[in-house]
């Protein structure tokens, strides 16, 4: 059966007439595009200008999933959000900027963490999934949903000046999992929220992986099936390499042995979010007015495991700095008889940092934390939080 | 030799550089000199039976060596190896 391909309003005639002007488009392309649905995970810095874009373009219904709020560190690159709208449920926000740009669109919202125990559901209605995640667990999730689904899943990665981007379609190529057929051990690969991220780099790979969804939805053109792209800003370079199906894959592969979804927090051993707020367990953390006391009375060596231009922003007095990186090479500048505090920006480094010292036969040394930014929340509230 | 080119997560254990100059016949080759290099890459892409790690794909050009000869495939002076991450943010 043909799929139900909707007529276009004289309104939508003109709001669309750039399109209609291209003969790859045209009024046949558009009334597909209305006629289509695509499911966006992730409302962050890639869902932004991959929601705004397909929304502009006339994509007939959009499903938003995401279940965090608009926060302010969010605005230097989640455009879809504003200062107005800081607290508010990201989906929410999102939808409200969408329908000002097309009213003439569905918005679907799903304001819950996207899981293994809802995310076939949610996706089974849409025709194309956008990968705008910020994590290992969910992205691996959103690869067999597409694979177990028959979907393309459009992929885009970003990290600090770093993208990538590919057309993950397993019944006609490669899915995430023929490229990666596992995560990075915890730790090794940091996240956005401890890396940090140029602004405007979501911006060119999202506005990347819009064109490719377009492309998918109209079938015109050569979708980054089969190919991933690998663009760096600094060099502004933009490199390709082939993507072959793995015949091992787990998913996809002739004998896959993944059927159903899995528990993937578990597989990636990290949580699904991209919260930089780090613990090393109850026995290892000590909190920041803790920390604040325990230096009245007692010499505590602190140790700062952030880079060097992080110190720049906020800083502990006499705390001594070793970079994460650098601390497995420098342990000899350390005394493991010293009562000692590491710390970073929120906690998820030093928590590492702590385990390296532990192996290492270091045994009095703690965790703050919640890092340097809960200390300027609790202790010093003139340093500021980053 | 050949140039390995380092993606940006990794660069923290090699002082920052983006290119290196590796020598060896074979990929294999050119990535123990790699490590030799800078020791504390290596339990980052190593296993610890000695084999890359799963997650470590490497290019030779546009192809993955694991569609050539694996850690066998051979370089020539001028190839240009690319370490691919797994990046996750969004």
């Amino acid at each position: 059966m043909q799929p139900f391909i909707p007529g276009l309003t004289r309104e939508e005639i003109l709001r669309y007439s750039r399109h209609l002007l291209i003969p790859e488009v045209g009024l046949e392309g558009q009334r597909k595009l209305k006629g289509s649905s695509a499911l966006i995970i992730g409302t962050g810095g890639l869902g932004s200008p991959v929601a705004l874009y397909l929304a502009a373009a006339g994509i007939g219904r959009i499903g938003l999933v995401d279940y965090d709020v608009v926060d302010p560190s969010n605005l230097q690159r989640q455009v879809i959000h504003g200062t107005s709208t800081v607290g508010k449920l990201k989906v929410e926000s999102a939808k409200a900027k969408l329908l000002d740009l097309n009213p003439d669109i569905e918005v679907d919202i799903y304001n819950e963490p996207y899981t293994s125990e809802n995310a076939l559901r949610i996706a089974r209605d849409y025709d194309i999934l956008l990968d705008g995640t910020d994590n290992f667990p969910t992205r691996y999730l959103t690869n067999d949903v597409a694979v177990f689904l028959g979907k393309p899943n459009v992929y885009a990665s970003i990290y600090r000046f770093d993208g990538q981007a590919s057309v993950f379609y397993a019944k006609e190529g490669p899915c995430y999992r023929c490229l990666f057929p596992e995560p990075p051990p915890p730790g090794l690969v940091p996240s956005c929220a401890e890396g940090g991220v140029l602004g405007v780099l979501p911006g060119t790979i999202g506005t990347i992986q819009a064109t490719e969804a377009l492309k998918v939805l109209l079938g015109i053109g050569q979708p980054l099936i089969g190919k991933l792209l690998l663009y760096n800003a600094l060099d502004m370079s933009f490199d390709f390499v082939k993507l072959k199906k793995n015949p091992n894959c787990r998913v996809c592969g002739p004998n896959a042995d993944i059927k159903e979804l899995i528990d993937y927090e578990e597989f990636c051993g990290v949580p699904s979010h991209d919260h930089d707020e780090g613990s090393a367990g109850a026995d290892w953390d000590i909190s920041a007015p803790q920390l604040s006391e325990r230096l009245k009375s007692n010499h505590l060596k602190l140790l700062d495991v952030r880079e060097p231009h992080e110190l720049e922003i906020s800083a502990i007095p006499n705390a001594v700095n070793i970079p994460l990186g650098q601390l497995a090479a420098r342990l000899s500048e350390l005394d493991s008889a010293e009562d000692m505090v590491v710390f970073c920006k929120a906690g998820t480094r030093s928590a590492r940092a702590l385990e390296l010292l532990v192996s290492a036969g270091f045994k009095k040394v703690k965790n703050l934390k919640g890092g340097i930014n809960s200390w300027a929340k609790e202790v010093d509230t003139n340093l500021p939080i980053y | 030799m050949a140039t390995l080119k380092i993606p940006t997560p990794l660069r923290s254990y090699t002082n920052g550089q983006a290119e290196i100059s590796v020598r060896g016949a074979n990929v294999g080759e050119a990535m123990n000199d790699l490590v030799g290099q800078y020791p504390t890459l290596k339990p980052h892409l190593y296993n610890g039976d000695g084999n890359l790690r799963p997650f470590v794909n490497l290019f030779v050009g546009e192809d993955n060596i694991k569609d050539l000869q694996g850690v066998e495939t051979p370089l020539a002076e001028n190839s240009r190896v690319v370490l691919i991450p797994s990046i996750a943010g969004g």
